[in-house]
C-alpha cells in the first residue's frame, strides 16, 4: 500500500505500477527530478537511455513486442523536443505509447524558464491525446486515462506534460478514481447489415484478395483470419506492418504487396476483382497511383479508425471495428466462392516470378538475410531501421508470427531499429532478438549501443553496410541520371571496432560464402549484444519496384535498361 | 470618408467573401470545456487546407461542456474527412456538419456608420427594415445592432456602405437544429 500522504511523483509512479508496467526508458533533467526520486523506491526498472529518441523508440519496441504501452521519462525542454520524432513514429503505426514529460514550476510556464518548451503545443500534431498536469490530485485519474486510451481502439501514443512543482506537491491520493472519458467512443464489432453484405461480395468473387495490415496484429486477428482464409480459400497480401497477422510462409500468403511488394503479390492486386483490406490504412506505399488502383474491384474496408473509410479510397462496403471481432462475426457467413481458377494462377506467378538476386560480385544483402531466415528458422523478433535493407528483410525474412516484426512504416524513421531491439528483448527476454539496420540509419540512433552493453541484452545488430544511404542512391540512380547527391557515407566507424569500445562482440562478413558461417557464431552468442558488420554490394538495388505514385501495371521487377520518369507521388 | 482606393478594396472583399460563401459550411461542436481544446480542433482544420471565416465558443448549460459554432471554407469533398477527424478527438463528444440542413441560424452584427445629423433619419430607416437598432450616437457616427441570417446581415451591410462603415464587428454564426433533434 502507499503511504497516505506522498508527492505527485509517488502517486505517478504508484499508477504507472499498479498497471503492469516493469520498464520505463528515459533520461532524467532538472524539471523531472521529484518523478525520478520517486522511482528510488520503485519496483519498476529505470532504463537509463542516451538519447530521449531512443527511450522512446525503446518504449516502442516494447509496445511492439507485447501489445502493452512502453513507458518513456524525460525532462523537459529539450529533453522533450527529443521525444518528438519518437511520438510521431508511433502515432503513423498506432502503438501504444505514455510519454512524461517533466515541466518548469507553473509560476513559471509561458515565460521562457530555462528549459521550458510548450511541450503540449509541440506535439498536438503527434499525440492521440494529450494532458499538462495543473492539480496533483488529478494524478491518477490522468493516468487511467493515459493508457486506456493508449492501448485502446485504434492505440497511439498519449503524453502527459508535469509541472515539477505539480509531481513535488504532497498529496493525499485517491487511486479510486473513474476515467471520465465523454468524448471517447471505441468501436468494437462491426454493423451485422454491413457484415452480411461483405460475405455475399466475397461469395460472388471469382478472383478476391485479402489485404492485411498492422490493424490485423494489434487486435489479434490471426485465428480468425487463417480460418476465413482457409475457409474460402482466398489469397492474402500483407502490408509491411501487417507482418505477423498470418504467417507469410502459409501457401495463401503471397507476402508483401505495395512499392516493395513480391512481383506475385502485386499481380494479384493488379488482377484482382475484389479486395478486401483488414487493418490497413490504404497507404500511399500500397496503392500507388490512387485512380489506378484496382479500378474494377470490389473494394472492402474494416477498420476501427472511421476516420479512415473514405479517405485514401471509397469502399463499396466499409465496416467499422475492431478487426477480430468483425473476421469472428464474418466467418460463420461466409461462404466459399469459385476461387480454385485463381488460386492455381497466383501459384503459377508465385513460380514463375520468385524474389531473386544473382550471387555473383560481392556479398548480398538478400543472401544474408535469406541465411539468416535459415539460420533462425524464422523464429526470431526482428527489428528494421528504413531504407533498403528494410525493405530486403521484409522480403526475404518472412514473418509467421504475431508480434515478431517490428519496423518503423509510416513514419520512415531511421534510427528506430536498434532501440526498437532494445525495448523488444526487455519485452521478451527469451527470445532472439535481430535488429537489421543499415549503416546510415543505425549512427542515428548508436549512442543507445551503451544501453544494450550495460544491461547485456543479446540483441544482434545486423548493419547492412554498404557505405551509402542506399535508398536514396538508388532512387538517384533510378530516376536523376545516377547524379549522387548527399549519400555517400563516407566517415563510417570500423564496427567491428566500435562493438569492441562499448566492450561488446563484433563480427565481420566479407563474402558470400562466409555469411552462413559468421552468422551461425553471432547467434550463437548470448554474452550480450554484438554487431555483425556486412559489408555488402555498394551499388545494388531493391526490386521490384513500383515507383511512387506510378500505378501497378509499371512495376518494374528488373533493373531497368532506359532511363525512368521521375516519380510524381509522395517522397 | 472612404476614397477610391478604400472602395474597390470594400467591394473586392466583397467579391472574395461571396466566393467562399459558396465553399462554407456551418459545423457544430460540443466539446470538453478546458484549456488547449480549440488548438486541436483548430489543427484539424489548417491541415486540410480550411479557412475558419467565423468561430463561436460558448458554455452550454452543462458547465462541463462548451459549444463551438464553426463556419469555415474549404473543398467540399474533404469536409467528411474534416468531421470524422474532429470527432476522433477525444475532446470531441460530437461534430456535425449542418451545411444544407434546416437549422435555426443566428448571428449579431455591430455596424458603425458615418452619419451626419441630416442623415440619420434615412439611416435609421434602413436599419429599422432590418430590424436592426440604434445601439449608440455622436455628432459624426451612428452603432448600429442587428441579428439574423448572415445573408440578411450581408444586405444590411451594403445597404449601409454608401454612407460609409467606419467599423464592423459580427460574432460569427450560431446554429441549434430545430424541434427534437440535437445539434
Amino acid at each position: 500500500m502507499p503511504k497516505k500522504t506522498c508527492t505527485g511523483a509517488d502517486a505517478l509512479i504508484h499508477c504507472i505500477q499498479q498497471h503492469g508496467v516493469e520498464y520505463i526508458f528515459g533520461h532524467p533533467g532538472g524539471a523531472a527530478i521529484p518523478i525520478f526520486d520517486a522511482l528510488v523506491d520503485s519496483p519498476i526498472k529505470f532504463i537509463l537511455t542516451r538519447h530521449e529518441q531512443g527511450a522512446t523508440h525503446m518504449a516502442d519496441g516494447y509496445a511492439r513486442a507485447t501489445g502493452r504501452a512502453g513507458v518513456a521519462l524525460v525532462t523537459s525542454g529539450p529533453g522533450a523536443t527529443n521525444t518528438i520524432t519518437g511520438i510521431m513514429t508511433a502515432m503513423m503505426d498506432s502503438v501504444p505509447m505514455l510519454v512524461i514529460t517533466g515541466q518548469t514550476i507553473q509560476s513559471m510556464l509561458g515565460l521562457d524558464a530555462f528549459q521550458e518548451a510548450d511541450v503540449m503545443g509541440l506535439t498536438y500534431a503527434a499525440v492521440k491525446h494529450s494532458y499538462l498536469v495543473r492539480n496533483p490530485n488529478d494524478i491518477p485519474r490522468i493516468v487511467k486515462e493515459a493508457f486506456y486510451i493508449a492501448e485502446s481502439g485504434r492505440p497511439g501514443p498519449v503524453l502527459i506534460d508535469i509541472p515539477k512543482d505539480v509531481s513535488g506537491a504532497i498529496i493525499e491520493p485517491n487511486y479510486n478514481v473513474e476515467i471520465d472519458l465523454p468524448g471517447y467512443v471505441i468501436p468494437s464489432a462491426g454493423d451485422p447489415e454491413a457484415i452480411a453484405r461483405c460475405a455475399e461480395l466475397l461469395a460472388a468473387a471469382k478472383k478476391p484478395l485479402l489485404l492485411i495490415g498492422h490493424g490485423a496484429v494489434i487486435s489479434d486477428a490471426g485465428r480468425p483470419l487463417k480460418a476465413l482464409a482457409e475457409k474460402l480459400q482466398i489469397p492474402i497480401v500483407n502490408t509491411l506492418l501487417g507482418k505477423g497477422a498470418f504467417p507469410e510462409t502459409h501457401e495463401l500468403s503471397l507476402g508483401m504487396l505495395g512499392m516493395h511488394g513480391t512481383a506475385y503479390a502485386n499481380m494479384a492486386v493488379a488482377e484482382c476483382d475484389l479486395i478486401m483490406s483488414v487493418g490497413s490504412r490504404w497507404d500511399d506505399r500500397i496503392t500507388g497511383k490512387l485512380a489506378a488502383f484496382c479500378p474494377n474491384a470490389v473494394k472492402i474496408h474494416v477498420d476501427i479508425d472511421p476516420a479512415e473509410i473514405g479517405k485514401m479510397i471509397k469502399p463499396h462496403c466499409a465496416i467499422v471495428g475492431d478487426a477480430r471481432l468483425v473476421l469472428e462475426e464474418l466467418l460463420p457467413l461466409a461462404r466459399k466462392g469459385d476461387t480454385g481458377e485463381w488460386i492455381s494462377h497466383l501459384k503459377k506467378l508465385k513460380k514463375r516470378f520468385p524474389l531473386h538476386y544473382r550471387m555473383h560480385g560481392g556479398l548480398k544483402a538478400q543472401y544474408v538475410l535469406d541465411e539468416l531466415f535459415r539460420l533462425t528458422k524464422g523464429k526470431a523478433i526482428v527489428t528494421t531501421d528504413v531504407g533498403q535493407h528494410q525493405m530486403w528483410a521484409a522480403q526475404f525474412y518472412k514473418t509467421d508470427h504475431r508480434f515478431h516484426w517490428i519496423s518503423s512504416g509510416g513514419a520512415g524513421t531511421m534510427g528506430f531499429g536498434m532501440p526498437a531491439a532494445i525495448g523488444a528483448q526487455f519485452a521478451r527476454p527469451d527470445a532472439q532478438v535481430i535488429a537489421v539496420v543499415g549503416d546510415g540509419g543505425f549512427q542515428m540512433t548508436q549512442a543507445e549501443l551503451a544501453t544494450a552493453a550495460v544491461n547485456k541484452l543479446p540483441i544482434k545488430i545486423l548493419v547492412i553496410n554498404n557505405r551509402y544511404l542506399g535508398m536514396v542512391r538508388q532512387w538517384q540512380n533510378l530516376f536523376f541520371d545516377n547524379r549522387l547527391s548527399g549519400v555517400d557515407l563516407e566517415g563510417n566507424p570500423d564496427f567491428v571496432k566500435l562493438a569492441e569500445a562499448y566492450g561488446m562482440q563484433g563480427f565481420r562478413i566479407k563474402r558470400n560464402a562466409d555469411a552462413g558461417r559468421v552468422l551461425e557464431r553471432a547467434l550463437a552468442y548470448n554474452d550480450g549484444p554484438c554487431i555483425i558488420d556486412a559489408e555488402v554490394e555498394k551499388e545494388d538495388n531493391v526490386f521490384p519496384m513500383i515507383p511512387a505514385g506510378a500505378s501497378y501495371q509499371e512495376m518494374v521487377l528488373e533493373p531497368p535498361k532506359m532511363k525512368m520518369e521521375k516519380p510524381v507521388g509522395s517522397t | 470618408m472612404i476614397n477610391g482606393t478604400t472602395k474597390a478594396a470594400v467591394s473586392e472583399s466583397k467579391a472574395y467573401r461571396t466566393e467562399t460563401r459558396t465553399n462554407q459550411h456551418s459545423i457544430s461542436l460540443l466539446v470538453n470545456n478546458k484549456p488547449g481544446v480549440l488548438i486541436r480542433i483548430s489543427l484539424v482544420f489548417a491541415r486540410r487546407g480550411y479557412n475558419i471565416d467565423s468561430l463561436v465558443v460558448s458554455p452550454t448549460h452543462n458547465g462541463k461542456f462548451a459549444r463551438m459554432n464553426i463556419v469555415a471554407s474549404g473543398e467540399p469533398k474533404t469536409l467528411e474527412q474534416i468531421i470524422r477527424q474532429l470527432n476522433k478527438l477525444i475532446d470531441v463528444i460530437h461534430a456535425k456538419d449542418h451545411t444544407g440542413e434546416t437549422v435555426v441560424e443566428k448571428e449579431l452584427a455591430l455596424i458603425k456608420v458615418r452619419c451626419a445629423p441630416e442623415k440619420r433619419t434615412e439611416v435609421l430607416q434602413i436599419a429599422e427594415h432590418f430590424k436592426g437598432q440604434a445601439v449608440d450616437l455622436s455628432e459624426s457616427t451612428i452603432l448600429i445592432q442587428a441579428t439574423g441570417g448572415t445573408e440578411k446581415l450581408d444586405a444590411l451591410e451594403t445597404m449601409l456602405d454608401k454612407y460609409g462603415i467606419v467599423e464592423l464587428a459580427r460574432t460569427g454564426k450560431v446554429i441549434m437544429a430545430r424541434g427534437e433533434s440535437g445539434t
